[in-house]
Order: structure tokens, then sequence, then C-alpha cells
């Protein structure tokens, strides 16, 4: 079971929450030429280690923010509010 | 020449090193119930079934991943195209990934064109399959049979039912009626969790037995003389003037004519290593077995409202499967709250299946593509090919998968099965989004 630290209401069991996915990927300007349009909206890093990620506590506060996780091991790093750097250790 | 020096060799080591070992394709023992009885009798120790040899220094092809997928294409590669010049690499143990992780459902009850015609191909492989690899990997056609718990689902199932017959596919629609008198267990009463109006089946759907589909290619490509080398990590590419030439590997490096990935799970890392980024996200999908019992369920049973599937395997142990955990993962081991909702749909559906124990539970890598479909074909650099991206349904693919992979390897250019299943289909705006889900990897 994997304990999602949520920056607002602490430490919560993941059924509270739903994934958002990659939070590194960026929209492009909306008169950005065709393949940048392709790199955002099917390309992906897919990283075996650390990934920066969207949550939603939608049985808490209801807030997206940020949560870095290992996708080898599922470890929980870090967690940040939406615009805010990581703090390690918080949460 | 190259290749006939190379022969030489291994001719030489097999004897010197290996001398219990068979040669390649010369004594391949015919297994049958007369040899099954011989060895019986007398109790001689069985042959290997395949080689272990030290990887040559270079191969005509490389194939990445020592699963169904990359086995059966040396295996055609071997067969079809008379390339014998093959490694297998497989940096675990044969089948020891998704090929020994899935449960072992075969079908293709697909609604889209390019998805039917493909999954058809491959059933059609499944049917015969044992008798062409000499190899019994216990294929079952006891029926794949879709639950319809809506008007919406009805709707749809007798869309995809009909979209399956126009293509020569079978389908049949079952009503309530007789999926209670077919399957006694399942709870068909209307004040059900999840009352079932009727169903979709596909007779020719069932099971096979996924390690022997492996151990199968395993023994026929490499009675064709492909070199099968496991423990053998690969750690990068090789690639001059934009085109593949080799392989690094934790055993060292290996040339290569032609390299194909077949590592579904870790696409992404090992297209990485050839500089290509692709529309995939790795997730992790659970499994779980009860404790074996006799025989009660003669077919699979699936429900898309629920997103559950069920079978009994020959050993008696219910095969459950169900969701995503909804995460990228790499872990190959899922998290509690998906294994109880699978449990729970197991007991919404067969009430009387809550005194069993649950047994096993484990968890496998899948490549999710953007759209739900694989890819299979060349990459954007020379000499490199792919089949991956399998979502959840790589297994049943794995004969055609094989077959396609091979042929686009050998010809440098796609099967008419694989065509539409180009890595250029995304940019293209030509997406095979069988759910319509989008482009959300964990959604289809």
């Amino acid at each position: 079971m994997m304990l999602i630290p949520c920056p607002w209401c602490g430490p919560r069991d993941q059924i509270e929450f739903t994934y958002g996915g990659d939070a590194t990927v960026r929209r492009p300007a909306s008169d950005a030429p065709e393949p940048e349009w392709v790199d955002y909206v099917y390309l992906r890093d897919n990283p075996c280690g650390p990934l920066d990620e969207l949550w939603y506590h939608g049985a808490g506060c209801r807030s997206w923010f940020h949560v870095l996780r290992d996708t080898r091991t599922h470890e929980v790093l870090a967690s940040a509010a939406i615009g805010e750097p990581f703090a390690p250790g918080e949460g | 020449m190259r290749r006939d020096v190379r022969l030489v060799d291994r001719e030489s080591r097999i004897c010197e090193n290996s001398a219990h070992l068979r040669h390649p394709g010369v004594d391949a023992l015919k297994y049958s119930i007369f040899s099954l009885i011989g060895h019986a009798l007398s109790r001689e120790r069985w042959p290997l079934a395949w080689r272990s040899p030290e990887p040559a220094k270079h191969y005509d092809v490389v194939v990445i991943g020592g699963g169904g997928h990359g086995l059966a294409t040396a295996y055609y590669l071997a067969k079809v195209h008379g390339i014998r010049n093959v490694a297998v690499l497989e940096k675990g143990w044969l089948g020891g990934g998704n090929t020994g992780r899935n449960t072992t459902i075969v079908r293709s009850n697909y609604h889209f064109e390019p998805n039917a015609h493909f999954y058809e191909y491959s059933l059609k492989l499944w049917e015969s399959l044992s008798q062409e690899l000499d190899f019994n990997v216990m294929y079952s056609p006891r029926g794949v049979l879709n639950l319809v718990h809506t008007p919406g689902e009805m709707d749809a199932a007798m869309r995809r039912g009909n979209a399956m017959r126009l293509n020569g596919i079978d389908a049949k629609f079952l009503s309530r009626d007789e999926i209670a008198s077919w399957i006694p267990n399942l709870d068909c009463s209307p004040s059900s969790r999840f009352p079932i109006l009727g169903g979709l089946l596909q007779p020719r759907g069932g099971t096979v037995r996924h390690d022997a589909v492996a151990w199968g290619y395993a023994r026929a490509a490499d009675a064709l003389g492909v070199d099968i080398i496991q423990q053998c990590e690969v750690t990068g590419m090789r690639i001059e003037d934009g085109a593949v030439t080799g392989v690094r590997t934790t055993r060292g490096d290996i040339g290569a004519g032609k390299v194909g990935i077949a590592v579904a799970g870790y696409s992404s890392k090992v297209a990485e290593m050839a500089g290509i980024r692709l529309p995939i996200e790795s997730h992790v999908l659970q499994a779980m077995v009860s404790e074996p019992i006799k025989p009660v369920l003669d077919t699979v049973v699936t429900s898309g409202a629920v997103h559950f599937y069920i079978s009994q395997s020959d050993k008696g142990e219910l095969v459950m499967g169900g969701d995503l955990d909804f995460y990228n993962s790499y872990a190959q081991r899922g998290n509690l709250p998906v294994i109880e909702d699978v449990v729970r749909a197991c007991l919404a559906l067969f009430p009387s299946f809550g005194r069993l124990r649950l047994m096993r539970t484990w968890g496998g890598i899948m490549d999710m593509t953007m759209d739900g479909s694989p890819i299979i074909g060349k990459l954007p650099v020379k000499n490199l090919y792919m089949t991956g991206g399998w979502c959840y349904g790589g297994f049943k693919a794995t004969p055609a998968s094989g077959y396609v992979h091979a042929w686009t390897i050998a010809r440098d250019e796609p099967h008419p099965l694989n065509a539409k299943f180009t890595l250029e289909r995304f940019a293209e705006g030509r997406t095979i989004d069988e759910k319509g889900a989008g482009p959300y990897p964990w959604a289809h």
C-alpha cells in the first residue's frame, strides 16, 4: 500500500487519490510547429527511476500536487504543492 | 562466408564443451507418446530442449528479449525466411517476464479492422501451434465470454459481434438464460450487484499454457540453429551513420546486421539506447490465483463493466485479473487496492468463490501505448525494429507478433497485418484507439 504525502493533508492512503501522470510534460504554444505538439500529446520519457508526477486528492482537499516517486520501487521521495519546489522528507 | 566460419566455430565449440547437448537440427528429438514411453522404460535422461551457447561476435539478426515474442520472432526468421544466424538475448531467463505473468487468455474479439485481422491471424496460429512446434502448448478453445450488464453495453456488444462476423471471426450472442444454464456458479439473478443481460461469446477463444509457448518456440528455434543466450542484458546499442550495427551487453559487444526489440514493459528503455522516444508509459498489471480446486468453470468469463476476468487453470486454480494499478511502474508488483477490487468483482459475479483462499498475486509491466494498440515495425534508426506496446494484450498476440516482426526484419518492410501498427501513426493522426480513450495510456 502506498502512502501519498498530500502537501495539505499529510500522508494518506493511495485510494484517496487519482493519478494525473507525468508532470514534466509542457503544453506548447498554440502556434508551435506540429512536431512539438506530437511530442506533447504522445511522447514520454517513461523513466525507470524517480518521476515527477501529478496526483489529485479527490477524497480529501481536492487539490492537484506534485509527487516525486521512484517507478522501480514505488517509494515516494517527496511531494510539493503546485508551483513549489520539492521538499524532501516532508509529509 | 563469415556465416560459414561462425557455424564451424560453433560446431567445434559444442563438440568440445557440451558433448551431451544435441547438434542443432540434426538429432532433434520428436516428442510423442512413443518417445514418452521409451524414456519411461529406459529411464534415459531427456536431452536438453535447447543449447546454451556463448554469444558469437556477430549475428545477421539479434533479437532482444527472450519472451514469447522474441523467441517467436527468431523461430519465424529461421523457419520462414531462412535467416538462421540469429541470437535471442535475454537478461533473465526464458519467459520470466510477461510471458510467465499473464492470465493465458487468447481471443480475437476486436472491432477495428487492423486489430481484428491481426489477432484473428494469431488465433489461427494458436490453433495449430502444438503441431507446428512439436510441443504441447495446451491450446484450449473453451470460449471467451464478455458479460453485458447494461443496455449501452448490449449495443456495443452487438456492434462488435457483428463487426467480428463481417471480418470472418466467430462470435455469438448468448441470452442471460443460456449463460445461467451454462455457468451455474455465475450469479445471473436480477437482484445481483451487476445484473447480467447477456454476453458476447467467441467460441474459439480460450487459454494456452503460457510457459509452454516460450519453451516450445525456444526449442524449435534452437533446432533451426538460433542461439538462445540467457543472463545477457543489453546495455547499449552501437549506431553508425544512422544504422544500428550491434549491441552492448553484460556479456560483451555483439555485432548485428539487424536488431529486433521484443521487450514489452521495457520498450521505452531499450529504444532510448537508440535515442528514440516512444508513445508509451510502463504500468503494472496484477493477476492472482486461488487455491486449486476441482473443475468448476469451463470457459473464460470477463466483465468490461467491472473490468474483471477469470478462468480456471488445468491445475485447478482460478486465475483472475482486473485493472492496472493506474500509476507508472517498473516494479513488477502492485498494491492491495487493485487486488481488493478484483476480488470484490469476483465475489459479486461468483458468490460461491468466497470460500476459496487467494494463493498468489503478482504483477507484470505493461507497455501502455497512447492509443491502446501495439507498435510493430521499423524504427527511425536503420536496421532497427520493434514489436511492443502490447498494453494488456501481448500474450494472445505472441505467434502473429513473432510472424510479422520476423517478416518486417527480413524484408525491411511491414507485413500487411502490421502495416497499420507503425510508430509514425501517432504523428500522422492514424491512431487505432479501440476504446476511444484518447492519449492517456493508463485509460486503455
